[in-house]
Order: structure tokens, then C-alpha cells, then sequence
């Protein structure tokens, strides 16, 4: 019965074989990919090597017995400058300037996105043309005046100060971000909010924070890379007691005493690589996820 | 629960240069249904919204349950509102949507509780309480709205086409369903609409609404048999008013005249008394019959298409002179295109209208 009725119905248009054209593309993506791929495959193959195999110049050989020794030398005993206590130091510096940063400038960023959604008046786009172009001027051009602001005003350099300039970069960004999300939903859900009594306040937190969680992880992943991999900021506002990672990564990859050390150099830099790569691999699914399903008509 | 009437004089509401409305009057009693009607970007959505104090006024006054709430925040006015949109909070559950309101205004909780049971179950919203608005159909949203409207007690509802964003079944549905509210808890109710339909079903009285003018505020069945003007006779009723351009006469007793066919006037109720001039005659397709050719005030028409629109059927004719009009006749009448047919236009279910201004006559 089923058969018969199975055989009535024409076959849908499948194409079996692949056109040279889709070929042609997936060498493409494989040749990318290993392009990509093989200098990390390096790194990690070197780190798992004692230095007396890596002198025998064999780079992309497999270790002959894998060892995490350099793993420890990097976190615990490598020298940075005139410490020798490996970078973990770095690791918690780097921690405790990058939760701060970007709790605040995400907070800061849309609470003044979410008052800029409601601004709409005319010229309004051109402002946020203008922000956008801001966010891009290279920092360099900051670092001379700011230093000279910070010192006059005694915060010098400190934790609190690489938090402030974190903050401060990170807003024409953060701002925007939430300005076009919240200027995307529908003016009603804030009428509505009104009507049933809530402040601005209270609606910001109650109702449209909630309804952000997708740009709130776009948010963390900009702010959280953005951060942890800045250099140049850390090394001028942060002061000798909270050198980020990546400053003391460089301390250790550019020291010279003696023989070089790249097992414990390339552990150091998968180290100092991992967090970043964790916060990618973790909030994918985030992106994918339909938010504000139901908000609306459909 | 209390009832408010509203009260709006001389009202002014503009956006930089753009007057949207000017020097409004409008007086709604309590307990009453209002319906605002008009076309897109007439102001009957503006003039929802200052009531609800979600926009600002330039000048005049609204009053609440006789209490000044020109400057009064939406929260202090004593209204409830639903949106189009139904603008739930996504977030939250359908409990959640329905009690926020309640929790922001800090009512004791048992209280929040049987006010949302009592919304709950009257929309038949009881099983869904704990869904998210995602997870409900566009009907089941549109409900939760008007739920979280109802917890409120307020003394006036305002409805901003809820309906519209739903499909033709359902929006029959809800319709009912909002005119058994209304009549269950004898509330005041201004509802904003551009379906006469909607209009015509749900009004205690209708204001018609165009270029931020009220055009005729009246019960449903005056603005559909007696409508003021032209726009407000072409944009109630479905199909459409029919409109012949001619002239009046008077010729011992007046008549109109289009082409070179006679229109007896007699019966018909003049506003002003008539003199000749250039005028428009509207008739509704319900109101033109067919009669035998015999008939002394028969009128000959050419059929050129025929609607059969299932209870009965819309035909298309023309006059001598080429004017177009249409009629509703039964759905067996034997028509068919190039016919000839003897029909009577009733003086009685005339409106006349200055071909000028467009005013009735």
C-alpha cells in the first residue's frame, strides 16, 4: 500500500554527483584551513618537546615522548625580567583588569546605549556615524595626553587606571552595540513598560538587559579579546605590580640569557592564547539562539 | 472597578513644524466604547497615545475621572493599554507579563495573585500562565495583553488595533470575545482602528477621523446611514458607497440629475433646503433593487460583471452616460454581462453632498 503510493510520488531533484565547482571549494576551505591551523599545530608539538629534540630541527615531527615539563617552566619558574615566578603572575593581572573592564564598560555602554535608543531626534544618525569612526583612531594617539591626565590628576598608574581606560576605549563600541540592538525593538515594549509603572531604571534592568543576552555575549567576546589581548595600554596605565599577560609574555619570549627556550615560549604563548580561545569556543551557541523569539508578531 | 470618562478639549499635538492635531474636542462617557477610525496618519493613534500620556501635548486639556491629567505620568492616569504589537516582555512569563505591573506598584502579593487568576480566567489563559509569549500563538498573545491590561482595574482601556496583526478568523474571534468583555465589565473603552468592520461591530460611537479632524463622531448605524461628508460616506461600508456626479434641480419638487437620467428626490431628508447646484449622490449597493422596467421611477443600466460574493452577489453596472456603480442583489438573480436591467434608486437611503465641499446635504 505504501509502496504503491511512494511510487506515485516523483522522485525530488537530488544532485548525486559533486561539480568540479563544489571541488574547487572544498580544496579551497582545506587549504585555508591547514594555512591556519599548521602554525598552531607547530606551537603545540614544539611545546610538548625537550630542547634537545627541538635542535634537531625536525619541526613538524611528532614529540618522541610527550612532556608537559615546559607547560610547568612557563606557568611556574620562567623568568620574567627580574622574576622568575613564571607567568601565572601574568594570568591574574590579566584577570583581575579584564572582569572589572568589561563588567563596567558593558554596563556603562548600555546603560548609554539604551538612553541613546530613546533619543531619536534628527541628526541623531550622524553623531553615531561619527562615534563609529571614533572608535577606530588608533589608541597611540591617546596614550601621550592621557598619560599626561592621569598623572595630573595623582591616579598615575594602577589598577584602577587601566580599568578606567579600558572602560573609556571600550564605550563608543559597547555604546553603539546596544544603541542599534535597543533601537531595533519595538517602541511599544517601552510604552508598555511605562504604562504598567516601571522607570527608566527598572526598565532598563527588568526588562530590555534581559531581552540583550545575545549582544551582552557579543559584548563579553569583543571586550574579554579586546582586553586580554592589549599590550600597549597594559604596559603604559597598569604600573610594574600589574603587568598584564601579554606585556610579561614578551618579557619571557625576549629575554636573552643563554640558549632560547621555545618549548617553554611557545607553551607560555598557548597559555597566554587559551583564555580567548575558551570564550570563542563556549558562547557559539549564543549567536544561534533566536532571543527575542515572541517579542513581536511571529 | 471604577469607570472613567474622558474628557479632551482643545488639544494640540505636533512634531516640530507638523501640526497632527489641532484644537481636538473629544468627550467619552463611562462605561462607553469608543472607536477612533480613520486611514493611516489620520492622528487617531496620536490622540490614543496623549491620552495615555505616551506622548507630549503642545497645548489643551485631558481629563481622566474629571481629574487633570494633561502632565500626569502614563502610570497616574487610571488606563491600561494594548498595543498592536502586543508588546509582551519576552523574558517573562505569561504570570510574570500579566503581575509586573502590579509588582512595580507594589501590591501585596495574594492581591497580584487574584487579580492575574481572575484575568486568567477570564481570557482563558489559566493553562498558559507559565509558557513564555514565544511559545503562545498570535491569538494567545494578543490575550495575554489584554490580561495584563485587565489586572490593572483601571478606569479606562485603550486598545491600539490589537487586532490587526491577526489573521481574518481570529480577529473575528477576539472580536467578539473584546465585545463580551466590554459588556461583562461595563468598562470605558477607546479603541483605534482602521477596519470599519471593527468599527461598526464594536462602537458604542464611532469617531471618524481624517487629517487630525474628528469628521463625524456618532453611533454606528447614524455614520453608516447618515454620514457627514464624503470621506466619511466613502470609507465606512464595504463595498463602497456609490457615488453619481450630477446636479441638483428643482423642478416643482427637487431632483437630481446625472447625464440625462432623473433621480426623484422626494423623500429624502434635506439638512439644508436645496437649490441648484452641481452635487454628489451616494447610495450604498444594499439600497438599489431591481424592478420590473414598468416601474415609474426605473432607471436602465447595462450589467458588466457580476461578484458572486456567496450570500448574495455584487453586479457591477454602468448608466447610460458611462457612470459606474455596483449593487448587492440575491445570489440567484439572473444576471449576466450585457444585460439590461430596470433598477430603483430609493430617495430614502440617498445622501446627497455639496459637490464643493463635500458636506452632506
Amino acid at each position: 500500500m505504501s509502496a504503491i503510493t511512494l511510487g506515485a510520488v516523483r522522485p525530488r531533484f537530488r544532485p548525486r554527483r559533486i561539480s568540479p565547482a563544489r571541488w574547487g571549494l572544498y580544496a579551497f576551505i582545506l587549504i585555508t584551513a591547514l594555512y591556519f591551523l599548521l602554525p598552531l599545530y607547530v606551537m603545540i608539538v614544539t611545546s610538548l618537546k625537550p630542547m634537545a629534540e627541538i635542535r634537531q630541527g625536525h619541526l613538524l615531527a611528532l614529540p618522541a615522548s610527550p612532556s608537559l615539563a615546559a607547560w610547568v617552566k612557563a606557568w611556574t619558574s620562567a623568568c620574567t625580567g627580574l622574576t622568575c615566578e613564571g607567568i601565572r603572575t601574568g594570568f591574574f593581572n590579566s584577570l583581575r583588569i579584564l572582569l572589572p573592564s568589561v563588567v563596567i564598560s558593558i554596563v556603562v555602554g548600555s546603560l548609554t546605549g539604551y538612553a541613546l535608543s530613546l533619543w531619536r531626534v534628527r541628526g541623531a544618525n550622524i553623531l553615531f556615524g561619527a562615534m563609529m569612526i571614533v572608535a577606530f583612531i588608533p589608541y597611540q594617539v591617546f596614550i601621550y595626553p592621557l598619560v599626561r591626565v592621569f598623572s595630573f590628576t595623582g591616579l598615575g598608574q594602577s589598577l584602577a587606571t587601566i580599568v578606567t581606560i579600558h572602560t573609556i576605549f571600550g564605550l563608543p563600541t559597547m555604546t553603539l552595540l546596544f544603541r542599534n540592538y535597543f533601537a531595533s525593538l519595538p517602541v511599544e515594549l517601552f510604552k508598555a513598560a511605562r504604562i504598567d509603572g516601571a522607570g527608566f531604571y527598572q526598565i532598563y534592568a527588568r526588562i530590555m538587559m534581559p531581552m540583550a543576552t545575545p549582544m551582552i555575549v557579543v559584548a563579553v567576546i569583543l571586550q574579554t579579546t579586546g582586553i586580554w589581548n592589549d599590550f600597549i595600554l597594559g604596559l603604559v596605565f597598569a604600573g610594574r605590580d600589574n603587568l598584564p599577560m601579554t606585556v610579561q609574555l614578551n618579557n619571557i619570549v625576549n629575554s636573552t640569557q643563554g640558549e632560547r627556550a621555545y618549548n617553554v615560549d611557545m607553551a607560555a604563548t598557548l597559555l597566554t592564547a587559551l583564555l580567548p580561545l575558551v570564550i570563542y569556543f563556549g558562547s557559539g551557541r549564543w549567536f544561534v539562539r533566536g532571543i527575542a523569539a515572541g517579542a513581536v508578531k511571529g | 472597578m471604577e469607570r472613567s470618562n474622558v474628557d479632551i478639549t482643545k488639544l494640540q499635538i505636533g512634531f516640530g513644524g507638523l501640526k497632527v492635531l489641532e484644537n481636538l474636542d473629544l468627550h467619552v462617557d463611562a462605561s462607553e466604547f469608543l472607536v477612533l477610525l480613520g486611514p493611516s496618519g489620520c492622528g487617531k493613534s496620536t490622540l490614543l497615545n496623549a491620552i495615555a500620556g505616551l506622548i507630549e501635548v503642545k497645548g489643551g486639556q485631558i481629563r481622566i475621572g474629571d481629574r487633570d491629567v494633561t502632565w500626569a505620568e502614563p502610570k497616574d492616569r487610571g488606563i491600561a493599554m494594548v498595543f498592536q504589537s502586543y508588546a509582551l516582555y519576552p523574558r517573562m512569563s505569561v504570570r510574570k507579563n500579566l503581575s509586573f505591573g502590579l509588582k512595580v506598584a507594589r501590591t501585596p502579593q495574594d492581591e497580584i495573585d487574584s487579580r492575574v487568576g481572575e484575568a486568567a480566567k477570564m481570557l482563558r489563559l489559566t493553562e498558559l500562565l507559565d509558557r513564555r509569549p514565544s511559545e503562545l500563538s498570535g491569538g494567545q498573545r494578543q490575550r495575554v495583553a489584554i490580561g495584563r491590561a485587565l489586572v490593572r482595574h483601571a478606569g479606562v482601556y485603550l486598545f491600539d488595533e490589537p487586532l490587526s496583526n491577526l489573521d481574518a478568523q481570529l480577529r473575528a474571534e477576539l472580536r467578539v470575545e473584546i465585545k463580551r468583555l466590554h459588556a461583562r465589565l461595563g468598562a470605558t473603552m477607546i479603541y483605534v482602528t482602521h477596519d470599519q468592520i471593527e468599527a461598526l461591530t464594536l462602537a458604542d460611537r464611532i469617531a471618524v477621523m481624517q487629517g487630525g479632524v474628528i469628521q463625524q463622531l456618532d453611533t454606528p448605524k447614524k455614520i453608516y446611514r447618515e454620514p457627514a461628508n464624503r470621506f466619511v460616506a466613502s470609507f465606512v461600508g464595504s463595498p463602497a458607497m456609490n457615488f453619481l456626479r450630477g446636479r441638483i434641480l428643482r423642478d416643482g419638487a427637487p431632483v437630481f440629475i446625472a447625464g440625462d437620467v432623473r433621480f426623484d428626490l422626494n423623500g429624502y431628508a434635506f439638512r439644508i433646503p436645496p437649490s441648484d447646484a452641481p452635487a454628489i449622490l451616494g447610495i450604498r449597493p444594499e439600497h438599489i433593487e431591481i424592478v420590473g422596467s414598468e416601474h415609474p421611477s426605473a432607471v436602465t443600466a447595462r450589467v458588466e460583471m457580476v461578484e458572486p460574493m456567496g450570500a448574495d452577489a455584487l453586479i457591477w453596472c454602468r448608466l447610460a452616460d458611462g457612470t459606474a456603480f455596483s449593487f448587492r442583489a440575491d445570489a440567484d438573480a439572473k444576471a449576466g454581462a450585457g444585460d439590461s436591467l430596470a433598477l430603483r434608486f430609493p430617495a430614502e437611503a440617498f445622501s446627497l453632498f455639496d459637490d464643493q465641499s463635500g458636506q452632506r446635504l
